[in-house]
C-alpha cells in the first residue's frame, strides 16, 4: 500500500522508517513507517490510547522534553533526518504545532502572533511585524473578528477563536509542516467546522499532518489516512480507499464504528 | 437523630472556641503592644537618634539599620534563590541528587536561627574577615530566607501550565527563551509575593544578626556596609534587658515593638494584595 502511494517520489515531504518509542520500558509506537506527502493532508485516526498523539510529538521532536523517554529510527524532513545531527530549535520552527486545547499565552492577541517572530528574529522593524502579524490572522481567518482589538488579551477570545490564533501563532513562523493534535477536541461543532476549512485551505501551502479520533472529520478531511491500533501501523492508504475498501478487517471494523 | 445533633453542635462550640482562642489572643497582644507602644511613637521617635543613654530620643539608626539589613538580605538572597527555583523546576532532571537537593534546602529552613548566627559569624565576620557589619548580617540574614525563597519561586514557576512551555517551544524557542519570555513573567508576582513575605521574616529576625551585625548603641548612623547597625529586635532586647532606667526605657522597648509590628503586617499586607492582584488577573 505504502509502495503506491511511494511511487511519485517528488511531492514527499516526510518519511517516518522504522520509527519505535518508548516511555521508560513500555514500547508505544512499533516499528513504524509511513510517508507525509507536501501539500496534503495526512490524517492519523485510531482508538483512544493507540499511540496518535505520542506518534504526532514525535514528528516536531516535542516527546524530547518527556523524562525518561527513547526513540528508535529515522524521521525524515525534506531528506533529512530530524533526529541527527540538527538544531532541534530550527526543526521546531520548521515544524509547527497546534495542541488539542487552545493554548494561547496570556499576551494580548498581537503579541501572541508576534512572539514567534521575535524569538525567531524573523522580522527587522515594527512596521515588518505589524504586517505578518495581519498576514497569520488573515490566513487563520481570524483577522476580521479581532482586527479592532489586537491589544486585548488573547484569552478573552472564544475557544474557537483562540484555536485559530493559535494556528495563526503556528503559521507566523513560516513552518514547511504544521502537526495538528485533535484540533477540534475542545470544541463545539460550528467552531469545528470553521478549522476543518481552515486547514482545507491551509493545505495549498503547507503539508498537514492531523490527528483525529473522530472518523468523519478524517474522511471529509484529509486525502491520506494512516490507522493506528496499539502502537503499530495498521494500514495507510488514500484516505477514500481507507473508508471505502480497506485491505485489514481489523481497520473496517474500526471505521464502521464496531468499536472505538 | 437527636444524638447526631447533640454531637453535631457539640464539635461546633468546640471548633468555635479553638477559633475564639486564637483570634483572642492575637487580639491581646495586639491591644498590649498598641496600648503601651503607641504612647511614645510620634514624629521624632521615628526620625530621631536615641538620646541618653536610650532613656530619650528616637529609634531611627534601629529603623534603618533594619532596612539595610533586610535589602541587602533580598538582594544576596534573591537572584540566588529564583536562579536555584529555576534550575530545580526547568533544568534539573528529577532524579536522586535532585531529591537530596531539595531535601537539604526544606531542612535548611527547619535550622534554628541561632545556628545561622553562629554560622554568620565564622564564615563572615571571622573567616571572610567582614566583621561585625551590615555586610556579615546582610548575608545571614540572606541564607535565612534563602529555602523560603526558593519553595515559594518553584511553586510559582509549577503553577506556570506546561501547555505554555510546549506552546513556546514548539514555534522553535529555546529552553531559555520560554523561561524568559513565557515562564518568568507569568510567576512573577508569586515570586514576588515569596520575596515580601520573606523580608517580613528577615526583618523580625533577632538571633542570625546578633553575632553578626548588631550593636547595643552607635553614636552615628552606618557609613558602609562594614559598619555595624543598630536593628529594631535587636533594640527591643537592648532595652529590656540592659541599662539602669527601666521606668523611661521600657516604654520606648514597646514603641519599638509596635514599628517593628507594623513593619511586618504592612509587607506581608501587600504580599497579600498582590497575591490577589495576581489571582484575579490571571485566566488559565
Amino acid at each position: 500500500m505504502v509502495d503506491e502511494i511511494l511511487q511519485s517520489k517528488n511531492d514527499l515531504k516526510m518519511q517516518i522508517k522504522n520509527l519505535n518509542f518508548y516511555y521508560g520500558t513500555h514500547q508505544v509506537l512499533k516499528n513504524i513507517n509511513l510517508i507525509i506527502k507536501s501539500n496534503a493532508i495526512t490524517a492519523i485516526i485510531g482508538p483512544s490510547g493507540c499511540g496518535k498523539t505520542t506518534f504526532i510529538r514525535t514528528l516536531n521532536r516535542m516527546n524530547d522534553i518527556i523524562l525518561g523517554t527513547k526513540i528508535e529510527g529515522d524521521i525524515l524532513l525534506d531528506n533529512k533526518n530530524i533526529y541527527g545531527d540538527i538544531d532541534v530549535v530550527e526543526i521546531r520552527r520548521k515544524i509547527g504545532m497546534v495542541f488539542q486545547r487552545p493554548n494561547p499565552f496570556p499576551k494580548s492577541i498581537f503579541e501572541n502572533i508576534a512572539y514567534g517572530l521575535k524569538i525567531n528574529n524573523l522580522t527587522v522593524n515594527k512596521g515588518e511585524l505589524k504586517e505578518r502579524v495581519e498576514v497569520a490572522l488573515r490566513d487563520a481567518a481570524l483577522w476580521e473578528e479581532v482586527k479592532d482589538r489586537l491589544n486585548t488579551p488573547a484569552l478573552d477570545l472564544s475557544g474557537g477563536q483562540q484555536q485559530r490564533l493559535c494556528i495563526a501563532r503556528a503559521l507566523a513562523v513560516q513552518p514547511k509542516v504544521i502537526l495538528f493534535d485533535e484540533p477540534c477536541s475542545a470544541l463545539d461543532p460550528i467552531a469545528t467546522s470553521k478549522i476543518e476549512e481552515l486547514i482545507q485551505k491551509l493545505k495549498e501551502r503547507y503539508t498537514i499532518v492531523i490527528v483525529t479520533h473522530n472518523m468523519q472529520q478524517a474522511a471529509r478531511a484529509s486525502d491520506y489516512t494512516a490507522f493506528l491500533m496499539l502502537g503499530e501501523l495498521i494500514e495507510f492508504d488514500i484516505t477514500e480507499k481507507i473508508f471505502t475498501t480497506p485491505t485489514q478487517k481489523i481497520t473496517e471494523d474500526y471505521i464502521t464504528g464496531r468499536f472505538g | 437523630m437527636n444524638k447526631r445533633r447533640v454531637k453535631e453542635k457539640l464539635a461546633y462550640s468546640f471548633l468555635i472556641t479553638m477559633i475564639s482562642i486564637i483570634i483572642l489572643s492575637i487580639g491581646i497582644m495586639f491591644y498590649f503592644i498598641i496600648s503601651r507602644g503607641i504612647r511614645v511613637i510620634n514624629w521624632e521617635f521615628l526620625t530621631q537618634m536615641p538620646r541618653k543613654a536610650m532613656t530619650a530620643g528616637g529609634i531611627s539608626p534601629a529603623i534603618l539599620g533594619t532596612f539595610y539589613l533586610t535589602m541587602g538580605a533580598i538582594c544576596f538572597a534573591l537572584p540566588l534563590g529564583v536562579s536555584s527555583a529555576i534550575y530545580l523546576n526547568e533544568y534539573a532532571i528529577q532524579n536522586r541528587l535532585i531529591r537530596i537537593i531539595r531535601v537539604s534546602i526544606n531542612n535548611l529552613a527547619g535550622v534554628p536561627s541561632v545556628v545561622f548566627g553562629l554560622f554568620g559569624l565564622a564564615i563572615f565576620v571571622k573567616f571572610l574577615n567582614f566583621g561585625v557589619s551590615i555586610l556579615s548580617g546582610s548575608l545571614t540574614l540572606g541564607i535565612l530566607i534563602l529555602p523560603t525563597i526558593i519553595r515559594a519561586s518553584e511553586e510559582a514557576l509549577s503553577a506556570v501550565p506546561n501547555s505554555f512551555r510546549e506552546a513556546s517551544l514548539a514555534l522553535g524557542a529555546t529552553k531559555w527563551q520560554t523561561i524568559q519570555k513565557i515562564v518568568l513573567p507569568n510567576s512573577f508576582s508569586g515570586i514576588l509575593t515569596g520575596a515580601i513575605l520573606s523580608i517580613g521574616r528577615a526583618a523580625g529576625e533577632t538571633a542570625p544578626i546578633l553575632f553578626t551585625a548588631v550593636t547595643f548603641y552607635s553614636m552615628r548612623l552606618p557609613k558602609s556596609i562594614f559598619s555595624e547597625v543598630m536593628t529594631l529586635p535587636y533594640h527591643i532586647y537592648a532595652l529590656m534587658t540592659e541599662g539602669t532606667n527601666p521606668e523611661s526605657q521600657v516604654p520606648i522597648a514597646y514603641g519599638t515593638a509596635l514599628v517593628l509590628v507594623l513593619l511586618v503586617l504592612g509587607l506581608n499586607l501587600i504580599a497579600v494584595i498582590l497575591r490577589n492582584q495576581f489571582r484575579r488577573s490571571k485566566k488559565w
